[in-house]
């Protein structure tokens, strides 16, 4: 017993050394005066300096930034609007068939959407740039707000509804002061995850953004295949940071570990 | 009737929004599939799809998408099973889940070094008198960082299906005389298949797929489903056949879903809260 306990304590502290180096290795580096990511010579912070003093990367990181965060909004808005409808509807055939619509998207290879997304773009005629980029980023998002949101709005119990109506309640009094009030952590929780995902993708953007508009995965794509830049490094290291806080903030206010973090691959 | 207009209400702008972002792209893929180079209605496509060079792509992507699921399983079931028995358990999960926030990009990007003629690998293997090696641009690289990425994705279900596990049932299997292994694939395994399914699911279908890693570090040897459609779309501009891929791959995703799928007991009780 005891020896099977001392293997898997090291087994899971080699899988944490294998997920956790190549994090460690790229921010390391990015204090390398070398510029190499292979010989360390002396620390330095001119990486970091060149992040910022690049406004072209200054420019792409804020265009990142204004991308996640619309999306986020619009999409949530729109999801929550969904999964409200979803749970109006009473047949359980047609809430399926539509439950299984909204999967196709979150299953969906991103190069599929990209593609996909690509011919839609060009046959109804919106410019590829930051249009395109955003919409697509809000469609990927809303099925996951839904995903996110619909479970709360089942539990809501719909006597609660009923009850507002007696009252007196108007349409509009239900939506604000009875059921957005309830589902809040799902809301919190879809809006959150639609700014990670959108944050996180590269190939469906990659397929969508013109000549003039780039988002950060899409640059350090195109970096990253001219070779190694320790802007790069740089970067991560503002990255792991800035996803270090996100993610603790997200972990103690909503502080309920039961619900997974994350689940499936980043679009 | 005020539930039957609050119901349009809400309804119509999401069914609308469903209907052009996801019925209309795949309608317009399988549209687009059917006509040549030259804007011709034609099966030309097809035909093309079934000659031994899109074949054989197709079966190398599968075979790399099976090895590369196999690998991630292999080491991610023993970790999710060993998870489930430390103390604060969630907050070792979190610790396992964190890296799969951080930008697949830059993760990939990491490699590069590591993997590199003077990276740490190299310099760790010339300790031993080996010589410099070419790690990068092998199958081995592609598949390492593969599974380096998707291993997240694979304990996340396990972790959960395991952690539902009545415990009580591990103890009756030892009590009636099973062995640790038999104990394990007679009461475990079976238990968590669900956990098991989920996870497959959520790594074959985008190995299937994957175009930047192959562009990365298999330095365009490996070519996957994804970097075919890819280089279709954007590179030759050939969107017909293109889009003939596109509809395989999501052919090939359907039947994996149905193969991984499992009877959903309320809507969204599937265990995996996709």
């Amino acid at each position: 017993m005891d020896r099977t306990s001392k293997f898997s304590k090291v087994y899971l502290a080699l899988v944490f050394i294998i997920l956790y180096t190549p994090i460690f290795y790229l921010i390391f580096y990015s204090f390398n005066s070398g510029g190499t990511m292979s010989s360390f010579e002396s620390f330095t912070w001119e990486h970091y300096a060149a992040v910022f003093s690049d406004t072209r990367l200054v420019m792409i990181l804020i265009n990142t930034i204004i991308i996640a965060l619309l999306s986020a909004l619009l999409s949530t808005v729109i999801g929550v609007i969904g999964a409200i409808g979803i749970m109006y509807l009473r047949t359980r055939k047609t809430r399926n068939t539509l439950l299984s619509l909204n999967n196709v998207l979150v299953v969906s290879p991103d190069v599929i959407i990209g593609a996909s997304f690509l011919i839609l773009f060009t046959m109804v005629g919106v410019k590829l740039g930051f249009a395109s980029v955003l919409i697509s980023h809000i469609a990927f998002s809303v099925p996951i707000v839904v995903i996110m949101v619909l479970p709360k709005l089942q539990e809501m119990s719909s006597t609660l509804i009923d009850a507002a109506l007696d009252l007196g309640a108007t349409k509009r009094d239900i939506l604000t002061r009875v059921i957005i009030p309830y589902i809040k952590p799902g809301i919190f929780a879809g809006f959150f995850l639609a700014l990670t995902y959108s944050l996180d993708d590269f190939a469906v953007t990659f397929f969508v953004t013109g000549n003039g508009f780039t988002t950060l995965s899409v640059e350090i794509y195109s970096m990253a295949r001219a070779g190694i830049t320790l802007t790069i490094n740089a970067l991560s290291g503002l990255i792991f940071i800035v996803t270090l806080l996100l993610v603790l903030g997200y972990y103690f206010v909503t502080n309920r570990p039961k619900n997974p973090l994350r689940t499936g691959v980043p679009k | 009737m005020q539930n039957s207009s609050n119901r349009s209400f809400y309804l119509i702008p999401y069914l609308a929004w469903m209907l052009l972002f996801v019925v209309a792209p795949i309608v317009l893929v399988i549209y687009f599939s059917l006509f040549d180079l030259h804007g011709n209605f034609s099966f030309v496509n097809y035909q093309n799809f079934f000659t031994s060079v899109y074949l054989k792509l197709t079966l190398s992507s599968f075979w790399y998408a099976l090895l590369i699921t196999g690998f991630t399983l292999l080491i991610a079931y023993p970790t999710a099973y060993w998870l489930t028995k430390t103390k604060h358990k969630q907050l070792w999960l979190l610790l396992i889940i964190i890296p799969s926030w951080i930008n697949l990009l830059l993760k990939t990007y990491a490699f590069i070094g590591i993997f590199g003629v003077f990276g740490p690998i190299n310099a760790f293997l010339s300790q031993f008198g080996i010589d410099q090696q070419q790690i990068l641009y092998t199958d081995f690289s592609f598949i390492f960082v593969s599974v380096y990425i998707f291993i997240p994705f694979m304990i996340l279900p396990i972790f959960n299906s395991l952690d539902k596990m009545n415990p009580t049932l591990i103890d009756a299997s030892r009590d009636l005389g099973a062995s640790t292994w038999k104990t394990f694939t007679k009461v475990i395994f079976p238990l968590t298949i669900n956990g098991v399914k989920s996870g497959i699911q959520a790594v074959f279908i985008p190995s299937l797929s994957l175009f930047m890693i192959t562009r990365l570090i298999a330095g365009n040897k490996v070519i996957t489903l994804g970097t075919a459609i890819e280089q279709q779309f954007l590179v030759t501009q050939n969107w017909g056949m293109g889009s003939t891929i596109a509809v395989f791959l999501i052919l090939f995703m359907v039947i994996i879903m149905m193969l991984t799928g499992q009877k959903d007991k309320g809507v969204l009780s599937n265990g995996q809260n996709k």
